[in-house]
C-alpha cells in the first residue's frame, strides 16, 4: 500500500515531468545507453555466435570466456572503469557491454548448435552456399532462441544502466541515487517504478518482434 | 607504502572479513532461493498452468534493479545484512525455478513410470528419483544464480556499509585510490570463478553415472549445460 501511494505520488507530481531533471528527459538518456550498450553487445555477440554455432567449434572457449565475463562485478567493474577512465559515456559502456554479451553470445551459439540437422543437411545436399545455410536455413529457424538471449541482455541492461546514476551519469537511476541521498522515498520508488516499466517495454518490444520476424512455419513448431 | 591487503579502517573490517561477509550475503541468498525453488518447481510441474504466470511474477520482480530494491526494503529491515539478502533471494528464483521445472521435465516417462510401479509415493518420488535426475540441470542454474549473486552483493555498498567487498568501491571513490576499486573487483571476480569450480565438483559428486567424458559424446545436444537458458541476472 505504502509504495503504491509513493508511485503515485511520484508520478503526479507535475514538477517531475518537465526540465532537465523531468521524467521524459531521464527515460531519453536510459533508453539511449540501454539501446548503445545493447548495440554494442550485439555486434560483438551476433556474429561470433553466429560462426562458432555454425562451424561448431570454439564452444569451450566461448564457455570459457562467458563464465569470466559473468564473474566480474557489473557495479564493481563501472567504478573501477569511472576511476580510471574518469567522467563520460566510455566507464558506463564498458561494464553494460560486458554484462550484455555473455547472454547473446552463448544463446546464439546454443540456438544455432542445437537445431534439428536435418533441415541444415537438406540444405547442403541440396547444394547451398554455406553462407545461404547460415543466414537462410539455421538464423530463421534458431531466431526465437536468438532473440530470447537479446531480450534478456536487453533487460539485463535497462535494470543495470541505473547504476549509471551513481557515476554523475543521468538515466532513470538519477531518482533512485538522488532519492537515496535526499531520503526521499517517494522519488527511489518512482525511479524503480520507472525502471520496471522500461523493462516491461522490453518484454513487450521483443514479444512484438518475434511476431513479426519469426517465420510462421518455425512459431508453429514451438508452441506447439 | 599502503599494502594491498590493507583495508582503510573506516570500514571497520579485514581483508577477510570483508570476504568472509561478502560470502554470506551472496550465498545465503542463493541457499535459500534453491529452497524456495524446490517446492514451487514441484508445484509448477503438476499443476501445469501455475508455470506461465509464476514466470511472469519472477520476471517482473528481476526487472527491479537490486538497489531500487534495497532503498525500499531499508523501511522495513533497516540498513542490515537482510535488506542485501531479501532481493538477491528473490533474483536466485527467477534463475532457479525454471531450472528446477525443466530438470524434473526433462525426466524420462519410463523412470517415472517405474518408480510409480515399485510404489514409490509422488513426494518421494520427486525428492528421490526425479531430483537427482535433474541435478545437471539445477546446478547449471545454482551456477548462474551464484555468480550473479556474488557479483550483486557489491551494489550493497550504494545503502551505506552492506556491500561487503562493494564498500572498497565506495572508499575507492571518496578517497581516489584505484587500487581499492582494483582489489574489489578481482577479489569479487576470484571468488566466483572459486565458487564456480566448487560447484562443479559438487555435480561430478552428486551424478556420478555421468562419466565425465560422456558428456562430450552427445554430438549435437548443449555442450553448455544450460547455458541456453538465459542467466537474466542484474545489477
Amino acid at each position: 500500500m505504502n509504495v503504491l501511494n509513493f508511485i503515485q505520488s511520484f508520478f503526479s507530481d507535475g514538477s517531475h515531468w518537465h526540465g532537465y531533471d523531468g521524467i521524459p528527459q531521464r527515460v531519453w538518456e536510459h533508453l539511449q545507453y540501454t539501446a548503445g550498450a545493447l548495440a554494442i553487445a550485439a555486434a560483438v555477440g551476433l556474429p561470433v555466435g553466429l560462426v562458432t554455432g555454425h562451424t561448431g567449434r570454439g564452444g569451450n572457449a566461448l564457455a570459457f570466456v562467458s563464465a569470466g565475463a559473468r564473474a566480474l562485478p557489473t557495479f564493481g567493474l563501472l567504478v573501477l572503469m569511472f576511476v580510471w577512465l574518469g567522467l563520460g559515456i566510455v566507464p558506463v559502456m564498458i561494464p553494460l557491454v560486458v554484462l550484455a554479451v555473455p547472454p547473446i553470445l552463448i544463446t546464439t551459439y546454443e540456438a544455432i548448435r542445437t537445431l534439428d540437422p536435418s533441415p541444415v543437411d537438406a540444405a547442403r545436399g541440396m547444394g547451398m552456399p554455406e553462407r545461404k545455410v547460415l543466414f537462410q536455413v539455421e538464423v530463421p529457424a534458431a531466431l526465437p532462441l536468438i532473440l530470447s538471449g537479446l531480450r534478456s541482455a536487453a533487460i539485463q541492461i535497462v535494470s543495470t544502466a541505473t547504476i549509471a546514476a551513481y557515476v554523475s551519469l543521468g538515466g532513470v537511476g538519477r531518482y533512485i541515487l538522488d532519492g537515496l541521498y535526499q531520503r526521499n522515498y517517494e522519488k527511489v520508488v518512482g525511479g524503480a517504478a520507472l525502471t520496471a516499466i522500461l523493462a516491461l517495454l522490453v518484454l513487450v518490444l521483443f514479444w512484438a518482434i518475434a511476431r513479426v520476424a519469426v517465420s510462421p512455419g518455425v512459431r508453429r513448431r514451438r508452441t506447439a | 607504502m599502503n599494502g594491498f591487503f590493507d583495508i582503510p579502517s573506516d570500514l571497520q573490517s579485514s581483508y577477510l572479513g570483508l570476504i568472509s561477509t561478502h560470502m554470506q550475503e551472496a550465498l545465503v541468498p542463493v541457499l535459500v532461493g534453491l529452497l524456495l525453488a524446490l517446492p514451487i518447481g514441484l508445484l509448477c510441474v503438476r499443476v501445469n498452468w501455475i508455470y506461465p504466470p509464476v514466470l511472469w511474477i519472477t520476471t517482473v520482480l528481476y526487472a527491479i534493479p537490486s538497489i531500487a530494491f534495497f532503498v525500499v526494503l531499508i523501511d522495513y529491515t533497516g540498513l542490515s545484512k537482510t535488506t542485501v539478502m531479501i532481493p538477491l533471494t528473490l533474483y536466485s528464483l527467477v534463475v532457479l525455478v525454471p531450472a528446477v521445472v525443466d530438470g524434473v521435465r526433462s525426466v524420462p516417462e519410463e523412470t517415472n513410470a517405474a518408480a510409480a510401479a515399485m510404489g514409490i509415493g509422488s513426494l518421494r518420488r520427486y525428492l528421490q528419483v526425479q531430483l537427482p535426475i535433474a541435478v545437471p540441470a539445477i546446478m547449471a542454474g545454482l551456477r548462474v544464480a551464484t555468480a550473479s549473486s556474488i557479483s550483486l552483493v557489491s551494489v550493497g555498498s550504494l545503502i551505506g556499509n552492506q556491500g561487503a567487498l562493494g564498500n572498497l568501491l565506495t572508499t575507492a571513490m571518496l578517497y581516489h585510490r584505484p587500487l581499492l576499486a582494483v582489489n574489489s573487483v578481482v577479489t569479487t571476480a576470484v571468488l566466483a570463478v572459486l565458487v564456480d569450480a566448487v560447484l562443479v565438483l559438487l555435480r561430478r559428486v552428486l551424478t556420478p553415472w555421468q562419466p565425465a567424458s560422456g558428456r562430450r559424446a552427445k554430438r549435437r545436444t548443449s555442450t553448455i549445460a544450460g547455458a541456453a537458458r538465459t542467466p537474466e541476472s542484474v545489477s
